[in-house]
């Protein structure tokens, strides 16, 4: 008994205490490099992947149970089937808005645009709440599916965001309104650059660095630039909501909404942007626009 | 050792494992806000009830579980899970004989450190702590605290946890 006292109280508990503490603290500095703890990270997350799993269990038996009353198990194969197809489709669709207004100022760049032929992988969102403001979701593929670090992902609607954990059979992505996230965008009608930055809210971007007497407007289809070498041009990012200018300012505050489901999206594609292409492809549209 | 301080402590890590489950389980966006801290709880109950089984390693590893499952910085809830285990399993004796009042002002308390804590490290990784997340918790903690109690202590009575 008296072991026990002495282990639960005196210098012996603050000793541990104080060990603990110095490694988590340790941990969270390394782990705020970000690189150094990938391994770490990924040998948790398959420790854990069996209680994520857990969790999504009774939103997915809701879904199972849902869809087994309404339709036949071959149906409903069919018809996720033809769900993933109309996603995958969609998709490419999307970029026929940045295309038109793209044909009239870069006729001649757009066959080689047309030719950037992306894969594409479908990945179910394993619904998970995430502490605020960070925003992620954790994707069902990982390296084994070929996933990395810094891909782009996108729901049927526009740019979703990108991988910022890949482990083994799972990643974690950050969403494009996260307040860490940023990427470059374009607005689709005028051509305006910005940078649109995640406002940690559910679906709130806001554009840094816009010239007081720069050509947006709200309603404006704000669209990925590329030049970043790693979302592909062209993609829808959000809607121009509100505009604020303030002559007392130097910039313009652009508030907008994503265009992606980010919170909603239960599936979301993943995507290879041809590498070769992207930043030659980059670069001439930059010449271009600075003649 | 362990079979010498009573029966079969399966319920320690099922309650523990449940109430990470809660933690992580898709609430809708009202109530987001209001979740308790369900891991915290559970954590204080067994550091009181039993400190030799449940004390500041364990809460440290399943701080260590809940950084992994959230995406969190590794280390952040471990460390305030630690410091709420030291400071409970240093007064299990006073916590137990307290009322269900005064225990839960003391786990709002304990909870509150730790919501501290997180605001912190936000705070120094260049985030904008949301204060409602934060502190809204600690709220629906003491709230809930009373009939967690008791439902962990019916468990514990009956599966002879000592």
């Amino acid at each position: 008994m008296a072991e026990k006292t002495l282990f639960r109280r005196g210098p012996l508990l603050r000793l541990r205490l104080g060990l603990l503490l110095l490694t988590s603290l340790g941990l969270m500095i390394v782990d705020h490099q970000r690189e150094q703890l990938e391994d770490v990270r990924g040998v948790l997350s398959l420790v854990v992947y069996p209680l994520q799993y857990v969790v999504n269990l009774p939103q997915e038996m809701v879904r199972g149970v849902r869809k087994a009353l309404v339709t036949k198990s071959s149906l409903i194969d069919e018809n996720r089937l033809l769900r993933r197809q109309n996603l995958i489709l969609k998709t490419r669709s999307q970029r026929f808005a940045a295309l038109e207004a793209e044909n009239m100022r870069l006729r001649e760049l757009l066959e080689s645009s047309l030719e950037v032929n992306e894969r594409v992988l479908v990945a179910d969102v394993i619904a998970l709440e995430l502490v605020p403001p960070s925003r992620t979701v954790v994707l069902d593929k990982g390296s084994q599916q070929g996933v990395y670090q810094g891909q782009p992902i996108i729901d049927g609607d526009g740019i979703m965001g990108q991988i910022i954990h890949v482990n083994p059979i799972s990643s974690t992505a950050l969403l494009v309104t996260d307040i860490s996230h940023a990427l470059p965008v374009q607005i689709n009608r005028s051509g305006v650059r910005a940078i649109a930055s995640g406002s940690g809210s559910a679906d709130g971007l806001e554009l840094a660095h816009v010239p007081l007497n720069a050509d947006v407007k709200r309603g404006d289809l704000i669209v990925s630039s590329g030049l970043d070498g790693r979302f592909p041009a062209g993609y829808p990012v959000g809607v121009v909501t509100e505009i604020s200018v303030d002559p007392g300012e130097p910039f313009a505050k652009v508030i907008a909404v994503a265009s992606a489901k980010v919170e909603q999206a239960r599936e979301v594609l993943l995507l290879w942007p041809d590498r070769r292409q992207s930043p030659d492809h980059s670069s001439s549209r930059e010449s271009i626009a600075f003649q | 050792m362990m079979a010498e301080q009573g029966g079969s402590a399966w319920a320690i890590p099922v309650t523990l494992l449940a109430a990470i489950v809660l933690t992580l389980m898709p609430l809708p966006d009202w109530a987001v806000a209001w979740r308790p801290a369900w891991t915290a709880m559970v954590l204080i109950y067994w550091c009181m009830a039993v400190p030799d089984r449940v004390g500041i390693g364990v809460a440290w590893g399943i701080g260590l579980v809940l950084d992994a499952l959230e995406g969190s910085l590794l280390g952040q809830h471990a460390a305030g899970f630690a410091i709420i285990a030291y400071f409970t399993v240093t007064n299990h004796r006073r916590l137990r004989t307290f009322s269900w009042f005064q225990q839960s002002l003391c786990v709002g308390l304990l909870v509150a450190t730790n919501a501290l804590l997180k605001t912190w490290v936000q705070g120094i990784m260049g985030l904008t702590p949301d204060y409602a997340i934060h502190w809204l918790p600690v709220i629906s903690t003491m709230v809930f605290w009373p009939w967690l109690y008791l439902v962990l202590r019916d468990m514990r009575r009956k599966h002879g946890i000592v």
